[in-house]
């Protein structure tokens, strides 16, 4: 047996030059590959993902969630209302981005700033996970008597978005989060009240995929009749849009609404159709010369 | 015991003759590819490829990491990777091939090359014939090579939607500098 392995050891040198093994003396050991969309969209479905918009590039998002589907025919099963939000995003680089948007439900404006801290990475460097923070503001300008102050309707979100794609097609994130409202609708509530987010995605084409998202509030902070949000969504990406047709049992589409105050239960039906649709501009210069 | 013996010379001997191969590897590599297309122009450059040319038998390879390529537009970069090249199940485009002419590419001097073998972009394989030039230095050999890449070739798809923003062909260049290998 020795002898055949001596054998082998003086063949070595001799194939190391077949044209396989130039490939390998060409493969380069600092490469590190970050692996990049985790989630088609910023939004996994009503929450924040992962993603950040890219540098120079705007999102301009158009969201729609009509009422309860257990509305019955009457109201067309809820289409005959709506609520929106109309957002803007921007990439100030390739992993920081700012946002805002206002909501028609309570006439709510938010303003918020996302960082990709980690991206998930293979290579010389290898990271399980990508990691990226999410602050936001939000204020409820819809008139109320008696009429409250600014600071009352204000509302931050703080949280830590941790997502892993496992494979091409599937991706699961976790989003511990922290709300303060510095006034409660429901004067029992906890003002500071934390959750966790979990959403996935799992691709069904390379341009479609289905996404699904809980978030969950940790017991005794909110009164009993509000619900845990939960949504399920069919993503549809064509070029620079992203289309999002969902169902979810919340009609508010900012932080507080729908993780504090979602009202609405799956298991009465009370499921609201909606859609979200992102448009991505550039403000890249065009490169008309080549290089 | 005496085959034993008589193959281990044999062995030897092409152990000597290895000693003679040259092989030169990249230490500067420039990609670059250019789709212009009715709506849209887009390039996008990629300085990650490897390669590796042995001047004793004129064979070549080279390694391109898909997903190094860098665009202006990150959106495009994404779509790039994610929806036309595949880049997670197809991490590689290579090209193994050889120079046909028969070169001394030691001795100084500008040569204008043909190289046959194999593209696999996207992990399809096309038999190509790509043309070049080489400029042979006292210490570097420096290869430049322009061709194109029918994306029809490599199944790449392109949806009707998008059409006239993407070039059914694309033009591809190079610049490659080689030192002598180090290992």
């Amino acid at each position: 047996m020795r002898k055949h392995s001596l054998i082998l050891y003086l063949l070595l040198p001799f194939s190391a030059f077949a044209q396989e093994d130039l490939m390998k003396l060409a493969s380069d050991s600092n490469e590190v590959f970050v692996r990049t969309a985790t989630f088609k969209a910023t939004r996994i479905i009503n929450g924040h993902s992962v993603e950040t918009v890219g540098k120079n590039n705007m999102d301009f998002i158009i969201s729609h969630r009509f009422d309860r589907i257990n509305r019955g025919f009457e109201e067309f099963f809820g289409l005959d209302a709506a609520t929106n939000r109309l957002g803007l995003e921007y990439g100030l680089n390739d992993r920081f981005m700012i946002g805002l948007g206002r909501s028609s439900f309570q006439k709510t404006f938010d303003y918020f700033a996302k960082y990709k801290l980690l991206r998930q990475a293979t290579g010389a460097t290898s990271m399980p996970v990508s990691v990226t923070l999410f602050g936001g503001y939000a204020i409820r300008t819809q008139k109320t008597t008696p009429q409250l102050s600014g600071y009352d309707r204000s509302s931050y979100t703080a949280q830590f978005l941790i997502a892993r794609k496992f494979s091409e097609a599937f991706s699961l994130q976790l989003s511990p989060t922290l709300i303060h409202r510095n006034r409660a609708d429901i004067f029992t509530d906890n003002k500071t009240v934390i959750a966790t987010g979990i959403g996935g995605r799992m691709k069904l084409t390379k341009r479609t995929s289905l996404n699904g998202e809980y978030n969950y509030v940790l017991p005794n902070q909110i009164d009993d009749n509000y619900k845990n949000n939960l949504s399920f969504s069919f993503d549809l990406e064509t070029g620079g849009h992203v289309f999002q047709l969902l169902f979810t049992n919340s009609f508010g589409m900012t932080e507080r609404q729908f993780i504090t105050e979602t009202d609405g239960s799956w298991g009465s039906g009370d499921i609201h159709f909606g859609f979200n649709i992102s448009r991505t501009f550039s403000f890249e210069k065009k490169s008309s010369t080549k290089p | 015991m005496k085959q034993f013996l008589i193959l281990a010379a044999f062995i030897l001997t092409f152990n000597f003759a290895l000693a003679q191969n040259k092989l030169y590897s990249s230490n500067k590599t420039e990609f670059s590819f250019f789709s212009k297309a009715p709506l849209e122009d887009i390039e996008a450059k990629n300085t990650r490829a490897n390669s590796i040319i042995n001047l004793s038998n004129r064979e070549l390879v080279v390694r391109i990491p898909v997903s190094q390529f860098q665009f202006k537009n990150k959106l495009m970069q994404q779509h790039f990777n994610e929806n036309y090249m595949e880049s997670e199940k197809y991490p590689y485009s290579t090209f193994k091939g050889k120079i046909i002419e028969d070169l001394d590419l030691s001795k100084p001097g500008v040569y204008s090359v043909n190289a046959s073998g194999i593209l696999n972009i996207h992990g399809v394989d096309q038999e190509r014939k790509l043309s070049g030039k080489i400029t042979v230095s006292e210490k570097t050999l420096l290869l430049e090579t322009a061709f194109d890449v029918m994306l029809i070739d490599h199944k790449i798809e392109i949806p009707k939607l998008v059409f006239k923003k993407i070039a059914e062909k694309i033009e591809v260049k190079a610049n490659i500098t080689y030192t002598p290998y180090q290992k």
